[in-house]
């Protein structure tokens, strides 16, 4: 009872990152709240789930295998995770920021009356005081997330409502095997108790998903344009760098809403979240969106004609030159000395 | 009977040109220095919506947007490109409202709006990012929703189907109405504003506009009202609206800093550059 629960996104029979990412994190705050970690898994031929989420510290795996459940659609999971939650009443329900978590996790909110906050990028346990009421609520879930453009950083509390539920992006959290051979429970759901013929009513006509080609969150050289770029045929510069470097290359909002790159390159608070081993930042000025998704980076090299762009604060390195002059150099210093 | 199409729209800080002074001294945003214009992805939405009406011939669109007074100029701007009008739905007790609250005003809105095949609405409003209110609109009425809709393909016989756009691909889904439809950013943009319209509506205000107005404009032939709704107005128990109707609560409010390096100064110097590069070798940060 009271317990934390993740909602599981499955492809192809596989578990979603983003799902493993909340997991991890879920497992920390049920040991902190002294709590079970529960998991939902809804869809179709579902018997290797168990083995992918075990190690992630998963006391609880509910399973709601029916063919009619994959693909995704909203209602009936949104009526599976409604009943679910009545009678489970737990504490805190994640899910993760995804084309699924966000179609799913408002309607569920909506059902239920419970507050939900999207787009987390911190999940802490605290207190909290409503001075009005004169009443003090104790191990709230902190929904904590950038606001206004990301301009200012809200700390969310659900104080009378529950679940409390949070959204996360992937790539946010840290992925964590608590132990191998952690060993929780499978709980088999009669999906008829909690799914009517009538949700289904959506009708999946076509579908095409695509193995991301871009690996940003597991790169630890990253190579990012920003609008400074100027044209997408400039950021072939960049991709020259990465294939020198063996990196990967990434792009900032400005660069992707100018056609510069794909949007799936993009990093920051409404694209990807990356903490490489080195980031080097061609022409990208360093809107704080921007320098959410990779302060975590362990060195940063800005690269910038403008000596006060706003990233240069948080590099290591400046170069102030274009990018048009130093990268070629970069790759012709690094293939010298380089073996 | 007509096809009725609603469309949810919102007035929002234009947080996407943020300047220096959008934030003040002590951490609170400065709405002052931001301007207020038309939600980006409801711009998208009205695009399907005119769409529609065009190729269906009898359709209404009108537009139902929650706000300060002020907020009639999303009703003015969709009437520029072709909407036939709208409402606003404005009050104090909507004030502090989070997305639940706003979703369950909306949806009381919308029943009083009487007979509606489809609610199409952005994807999400770039003050906050959430994407929440459209499903949880959807939910409030009983609706199914299509979300991430990038096109309408067809509708007919009672169905709608949609391309969506998701994250890592497309889909074709075809479901009955009424529908909750929220659009992407990926969608068609909303066509410009129209001279004609926007010389026939330029003088449309709410009540409260006309009344703050100097001007008289009683027996001005374009005047047209845009309705003016509050709480009073629609079917609602006063728990679920504004703030008490909001289970979230901003705990805290931080203004973003970032701690400052110590950065090394480089030209781009031959040199120097090498050296960089040497280094970066000999750490094992390359190579």
């Amino acid at each position: 009872m009271n317990n934390i629960f993740v909602y599981l996104e499955i492809e192809d029979g596989i578990v979603g990152d983003v799902s493993l990412e909340l997991l991890t994190k879920g497992r920390q705050l049920a040991d902190q709240q002294q709590c079970k970690l529960e998991a939902v898994a809804a869809g179709y031929q579902l018997d290797k789930i168990g083995a992918q989420v075990f190690p992630y510290g998963v006391d609880t795996l509910y399973l709601a295998d029916d063919k009619r459940l994959s693909p995704y659609t909203t209602l009936p999971h949104t009526a599976l995770l409604v009943t679910l939650f009545r009678e489970e009443k737990p504490q805190i329900a994640l899910m993760g920021a995804t084309s699924i978590g966000r179609d799913l996790g408002p309607r569920v909110s909506s059902a239920l009356f419970s507050g939900l906050t999207a787009d987390c990028t911190s999940l802490e346990i605290g207190s909290y005081e409503d001075k009005k009421a004169g009443k003090v609520y104790n191990d709230l879930l902190y929904q904590i997330r950038p606001a206004f453009g990301g301009n200012i950083v809200a700390t969310i509390v659900n104080p009378d409502c529950r679940p409390q539920m949070a959204t996360v992006r992937e790539g946010v959290m840290k992925k964590e095997i608590r132990d191998p051979e952690y060993k929780g429970k499978t709980k088999k759901l009669e999906v008829s108790k909690y799914v009517k013929d009538e949700d289904f009513i959506i009708e999946v006509i076509e579908r095409h998903m695509e193995k991301s080609k871009v690996n940003l969150k597991n790169s630890h050289i990253i190579i990012t344009g920003g609008y400074g770029m100027g044209s997408a045929e400039n950021f072939k510069l960049l991709y020259d760098l990465a294939n020198v470097l063996g990196g990967e290359v990434g792009a900032s909002r400005a660069a992707v809403d100018a056609g510069f790159a794909e949007h799936e390159r993009q990093i920051g608070q409404t694209g990807v979240t990356v903490r490489p081993k080195l980031y080097i930042a061609c022409g990208v000025s360093g809107q704080i969106q921007h320098i959410a998704g990779m302060q975590e980076s362990a060195m940063i090299i800005s690269i910038n004609s403008d000596p006060h762009a706003p990233i240069n604060t948080i590099a290591d390195y400046v170069i102030t030159g274009t990018v048009e002059e130093v990268i070629p150099k970069m790759i012709k210093y690094y293939k010298k000395n380089s073996k | 009977m007509s096809f009725n199409i609603v469309v949810l729209a919102k007035q929002v800080p234009d947080t996407r040109n943020v300047g220096k002074d959008a934030m003040k001294a002590d951490g609170t945003v400065n709405r002052a220095a931001l301007p207020a214009i038309y939600n980006p992805e409801d711009l998208n939405a009205l695009e399907q919506a005119l769409r529609l009406k065009s190729k269906i011939g009898d359709a209404t669109v009108q537009v139902l947007t929650m706000g300060p007074a002020r907020a009639a100029e999303i009703i003015r701007e969709s009437m520029y490109r072709g909407a036939d009008g709208g409402f606003l739905l404005s009050g104090r007790e909507f004030a502090g409202s989070d997305t639940l609250a706003t979703s369950y005003a909306l949806a009381a809105a919308i029943r009083k709006i009487g007979k509606v095949d489809l609610i199409i609405s952005g994807r999400q409003a770039i003050d906050g990012d959430t994407a929440q209110v459209g499903p949880q609109v959807a939910e409030k009425l009983g609706l199914p929703q299509i979300t991430y809709a990038e096109e309408i393909l067809d509708l007919s016989n009672g169905t709608i189907t949609v391309r969506r756009r998701l994250e890592r691909g497309v889909e074709v889904v075809k479901g009955p109405l009424p529908m909750v439809v929220t659009v992407n950013g990926s969608a068609a943009p909303c066509r410009p504003r129209h001279a004609k319209l926007t010389l026939k509506y330029k003088n449309a205000m709410s009540v409260s506009e006309q009344q703050a107005s100097s001007t008289d404009y009683t027996g001005n032939y374009h005047t047209f009202t845009i309705p003016e709704w509050g709480a009073a107005d629609i079917e609602h128990e006063a728990q679920w609206l504004g703030l008490s109707g909001s289970p979230t609560k901003v705990k805290q409010i931080e203004n973003v800093v970032f701690t400052a390096k110590e950065s090394k100064q480089l030209t781009g110097a031959d040199t120097e550059i090498e050296a960089l590069i040497k280094e970066l070798i000999a750490n094992h940060t390359i190579g």
